[in-house]
Formats: structure tokens, C-alpha cells, sequence
């Protein structure tokens, strides 16, 4: 009966037109939107030192923490952000000086530091990172390690302009 | 043979309270911790072990120990139940003020510490119930059931803040303890009805 068929795949039809329509509707506002800046986390200032001298590596190394700066908006790579570090590792407490080092990002907004092996305080493996330079809004991150065996951990930023 | 029994039942005790002590002294977390954060640590680790040991005492398992000598101890293990928390919060203080600060605002990132913090409001409670249970204006029935509950709420807390950190105590030997405690708090609120019994005088 053609008239059922044809029925039927007009609804189909609307169906997904609606669906496509629904769907559109949702990302092209997010996209006019841009990319959502990183959110200070829960405990990401603690035992935060403001200032952390531009380092090579804190201590003696062995574990990298890596990751990337971008804008908020348009996603853009941040380079020459200045990234401060620092962690409970096998070298000193959150709350030494020397555990504490920052580094600056390159050319495509990704920074890298070698730092002792973070080890497990206050009941998990994390580590600190904080944007605190003024040209963009503060935020301070606080990842955890998947496993307390993991030799990096990385952290992304999204920053919104100041 | 009853002597046998009393070292058996002693023996176990014995060792499922050292062999999570000597487990978390074992940790290689220890190297990198200062002395003030090892104890901190330790004090959670007795206070874990003295959790098993109250059920214990008033339930009256330990043989070779008269009514009035279990509650005594009862009260002894639970001031020094009492001594470990603080000890343990305030060792974590000086360790790092703002983790501990988010731990007691219920702000933290870290879920176990709010569990940990619930405990520690209920261990304080179940001591100020046990001071004041000579006092106490109403029936002992009542005073049993506030007392048992606010004992559920710690031995409950304490197994999931234990349960949820990695920290120094060996995975297995904590599991261990803490399923032992949770027993041993089932067994005695079983075997004593707490939810339907009167004042009982056996003990």
C-alpha cells in the first residue's frame, strides 16, 4: 500500500529532520559559545606559594607533568604562560619550598616539567598546578594519578581572559 | 578445653590487630613522610584496631575477663579511641592546615574525608554518651539505642574513609580489619537485641 509506505517515511523523514534540527540547534549555540574555561577545582590552591621561581626541573626528576594552555573562546594556544607546579613527592612535602617550581608553555601553549615521583598524600596521588600570572583569570588545578605508579600526570587549562 | 580456646581467641586477636600495624609499617609511603604525618597516620591505624576491640569488650567474646574488668576497659579503650581521632586530625593539621580545613568544612576534593569527619563527630558524641550515661535522666534502653547508633555511624564512616585512602596500611590487612569490625559490631548489636531489649543486667 503505498500510501502507508509513503507515510511512514515521511515520518521518518520529519523525524530526523527534527532530530538533525534538535541536534544543530544544540551545538551551533555551544560553538558561538566557545571553549568553556577551566574551572578551579576543590583543593587546588592548598599549600599554594605564590610566586614559584621558572625552573629546568624541580629536584631531581623522574616524573613529568605535562599539559596545555589555551584561550577560552576560540581554543587559541597560549604560549609564554607562566604554569606553577608543585606536589607531595619522594623529595619533599607540599608545603617545601623546594617542591614547588613553575615553567613557562611553548609556541603551542604546551608545557612540560620534570619533578620527583609524586607520591600518595592526604589519601590519593595528585598534584597542584595553578595559572596565577593576571593576564588571564586564576585557576588553580588539583589532578589525581590513575595509579600511584604513574611517572606523568597531566592537566589541561582553559583560561579566560582577565 | 577451655584454655585452648581462651589462647585461640586471644591469639587471633593478637594477630588481627598486629598484622595491620606492622603492615602500614612497612609502607615505603613512610620514607617520604615526616615524623608528625607518620603519626598522624599511625593514630588512624590504632584507631581503626580499638574500633574492633570495643565490640569485643562489651559483647564480652575475650574470655578470661570479669563483667566489671570489660567495662572498664571499654571505657579505657574508648578514651584512647577518642585520644587517636584527635590525634589524627590534629597531626594532619600541622601536616597541611588547608587540606584539613576543607576535610572538616565538608569542602574537600578528597570523598573519604567527609566520611572521616562524620566519624569523628560520632566518636565525640558516643564518648559524651558514655560520660553521661550515669546521668542519664531516661531508661537505659534509650541510652543503649543512641549509643549503638551513633557507634553504627562511626564504625560505617571509619571503614569508608579507611577503605577509600591510599595511604600506608597494606590493602589486604585493611580490608581484613575492617571487615572484622563491621562482625563484630553486627554480632553484639545481634546478640544483644539492642533494638528490643531492656535494661539488661548481664553485662
Amino acid at each position: 500500500m503505498p500510501t502507508s509506505f509513503f507515510t511512514r517515511r515521511a515520518f521518518v523523514a520529519a523525524g530526523c529532520a527534527i532530530a538533525g534540527g534538535a541536534a544543530s540547534g544544540l551545538i551551533v549555540p555551544a560553538r558561538a559559545a566557545g571553549l568553556d574555561p577551566t574551572r578551579t577545582m576543590r583543593g587546588g590552591a592548598n599549600n599554594y606559594l605564590p610566586d614559584a621561581p621558572i625552573v629546568d626541573r624541580i629536584g631531581g626528576g623522574g616524573f613529568w607533568m605535562t599539559g596545555t594552555v589555551r584561550r577560552a573562546g576560540d581554543g587559541a594556544p597560549l604560549p609564554g604562560q607562566r604554569i606553577q607546579i608543585w606536589a607531595h613527592t619522594t623529595e619533599g612535602h607540599e608545603r617545601d619550598p623546594h617542591s614547588h617550581g613553575a615553567t613557562l608553555t611553548d609556541e603551542n601553549g604546551q608545557f612540560r616539567l620534570e619533578m620527583p615521583q609524586i607520591v600518595p598524600a592526604f589519601g590519593q596521588p595528585h598534584g597542584h598546578l595553578a595559572y596565577d600570572s593576571g593576564d588571564f583569570e586564576t585557576v588553580f588545578l588539583r589532578p589525581v594519578m590513575p595509579s600511584a605508579s604513574d611517572t606523568s600526570l597531566e592537566a589541561h587549562f582553559v583560561l579566560q581572559p582577565a | 578445653m577451655p584454655h585452648i580456646r581462651t589462647l585461640l581467641i586471644w591469639g587471633a586477636l593478637l594477630l588481627a590487630t598486629a598484622i595491620p600495624l606492622i603492615a602500614a609499617g612497612q609502607s615505603p609511603l613512610l620514607a617520604w613522610r615526616s615524623p608528625v604525618y607518620i603519626a598522624a597516620g599511625f593514630a588512624g591505624v590504632v584507631g581503626l584496631v580499638l574500633i574492633l576491640l570495643q565490640p569485643l569488650l562489651i559483647g564480652g567474646y575475650l574470655p578470661g575477663l570479669s563483667q566489671t574488668r570489660r567495662r572498664r576497659l571499654h571505657r579505657i579503650v574508648g578514651t584512647l579511641l577518642l585520644i587517636m581521632v584527635i590525634a589524627h586530625v590534629a597531626g594532619l593539621w600541622i601536616t597541611s592546615p588547608p587540606d584539613v580545613v576543607d576535610a572538616l568544612t565538608f569542602t574537600s576534593p578528597t570523598p573519604f574525608s567527609a566520611w572521616g569527619v562524620i566519624a569523628m563527630w560520632m566518636v565525640f558524641l558516643a564518648a559524651l554518651l558514655g560520660l553521661v550515661r550515669r546521668r542519664w535522666p531516661w531508661r537505659l534502653r534509650s541510652w543503649r539505642l543512641a549509643h549503638t547508633a551513633t557507634v553504627v555511624v562511626i564504625v560505617t564512616g571509619t571503614v569508608v574513609h579507611a577503605m577509600l585512602i591510599q595511604g600506608t596500611m597494606g590493602t589486604v590487612s585493611k580490608t581484613m580489619l575492617c571487615l572484622l569490625a563491621l562482625i563484630a559490631l553486627a554480632k553484639v548489636i545481634f546478640d544483644r537485641r539492642v533494638w528490643r531489649s531492656g535494661l539488661r543486667l548481664g553485662g
